[in-house]
């Protein structure tokens, strides 16, 4: 497997000795101190200002509320923008799982064959695509990428660290239940890797960095995306409604 | 004035430089989509009911904080554009791909980089999603062969929708500001009318009297 075994293993025992949330004082008009707490019911609806009550929030009741979305925006932004002034290029994410899984491919199967000696003429390295990789002297890790991948999973873990958000555990819907939602999960991975594979990207690499530079080919992927969930998440509603 | 970014270009850096330049934005990306939520399926499986749109609100002001950040710059004179990086345009994988890419998205609830930032927050479905996405590459890698002429189909090169609509950029940026506000107007809206929908079938709510609208 080429995803890092993700870091939090210490962190996420799942210390649950936080104190209960404060009573509320009688004279109190019932208002919940913690507002991300309520279950679903947005607080005052008619003022919905920034996300709406975030469903995620409700599995810690320790943890903090995300940002709103708007502000998320601007910093991802940001973090965008400083991209393309300090490098040149933008964001992504498939690509580096992409070399990792040539570079799995390739390692397993000279190990079958009898270590390093048998890297010269793998079946990694004669497919055509993964061969792009695997056939110069170059380390196929060794990819801007690559190094940007290391980042998203430190700076991820360090924001759940920090918000208290950081715990093992398994989201789905109401009506749905754990096995579901792994099978749902697993076959989404399937799908949404051969899809991005086709594209040359996926939303980070296409949506994001493309639509930011007005790519064409990124726009159409970007709407392509919009049309092609909306158009299966109806048959799949019972797993999150 | 002579453009001075993208500095590593312009300045020349080493692979090292950009090496320490990719982490360092990584950092920031998974930091910050992990703030906005994306590290929950939660939060992105809204986008497609309704009860949250998170995703498309924090994807948009992206993209237009960094558009508006990156032609500005380029008409200042401080960014060279053709030193930066265009996805090519390959119209007919990209349609089909998006597709696909999309009916993922909504059955696994995850994409690539908000699995990632969720892998690393504990979250064992999107463990899940990761190794159905390794599968899925492998299926593509050998599945290539015969994929190879659509692959390449529909190349364009480098083409930015102001070039094939044929007006300027500075209209398209602007254009895709207002397009922007409409569709965050739009699902303030829909926000509004999902907690009337919510309080109607709330017990709690029809016993205070309240009945929405």
């Amino acid at each position: 497997m080429a995803e890092p075994i993700p870091a939090p293993v210490e962190a996420a025992p799942p210390v649950e000795i936080a104190p209960e949330p404060v009573p509320i004082p009688s004279g109190v008009e019932g208002t919940p101190l913690v507002p991300s707490e309520v279950e679903g019911t947005p607080l005052v609806p008619s003022e919905v200002e920034g996300p709406a009550p975030s469903p995620g929030a409700e599995v810690r009741p320790e943890a903090q509320p995300y940002w709103n979305s708007y502000k998320a925006g601007i910093a991802l932004g940001l973090v965008l923008l400083a991209a393309f002034v300090f490098t040149g290029r933008g964001l992504g994410a498939s690509g580096a799982v992409t070399r990792m899984a040539a570079y799995s491919i390739q390692k397993v199967e000279a190990s079958l064959h009898g270590g390093t000696a048998a890297e010269g003429d793998t079946i990694a390295k004669k497919n055509t695509y993964t061969g792009q990789y695997l056939k110069g002297p170059a380390d196929p890790l060794d990819d801007f990428l690559v190094y940007m991948f290391v980042g998203v999973v430190v700076g991820g873990f360090i924001s759940g660290v920090l918000a208290r958000r950081a715990s093992f555990e398994v989201s789905h819907g109401p009506h749905s239940n754990v096995s579901r939602r792994l099978m749902f999960a697993a076959l989404g991975g399937v799908v949404s890797a051969y899809g991005a594979r086709l594209a040359r990207g996926c939303t980070s690499g296409q949506a994001l960095t493309g639509g930011a530079t007005l790519a064409l080919g990124s726009w159409v992927f970007m709407l392509a995306v919009f049309a092609g969930g909306y158009a299966i998440a109806y048959f799949v509603r019972k797993e999150w409604i | 004035m002579e453009p001075l970014a993208p500095i590593s270009k312009i300045a020349e850096w080493g692979p090292n430089g950009l090496i320490v330049a990719a982490g360092l934005l990584g950092v920031g990306f998974g930091f910050v989509l992990e703030r906005a939520g994306f590290g929950n399926a939660k939060t992105l499986a809204g986008q497609w009911y309704g009860y949250n749109f998170a995703v498309l609100r924090v994807m948009f002001t992206a993209i237009v904080v960094a558009m508006v950040g990156l032609f500005g710059l380029h008409y200042l004179g401080v960014v060279d554009l053709s030193l930066v990086y265009v996805n090519e345009t390959f119209i007919w994988p990209q349609l089909v791909g998006g597709l696909i890419f999309g009916m993922g998205f909504a059955i696994g609830q995850y994409c690539p980089g908000t699995a990632v930032v969720a892998c690393a927050t504990g979250k064992i479905d999107a463990m899940v999603f990761m190794g159905g996405f390794f599968l899925g590459l492998i299926l593509f890698f050998f599945s290539y062969d015969g994929l190879e002429k659509f692959y390449l189909s529909g190349d364009m090169g480098r083409v930015l929708v102001p070039d094939w609509l044929g007006i300027p950029a500075g209209v398209v940026v602007f254009l895709v500001v207002a397009i922007a506000l409409g569709a965050f107007a739009l699902t303030h809206v829909l926000d509004r009318r999902f907690a009337a929908k919510q309080l109607h079938r709330s017990p709690r709510a029809e016993s205070r009297g309240e009945v929405a609208s």
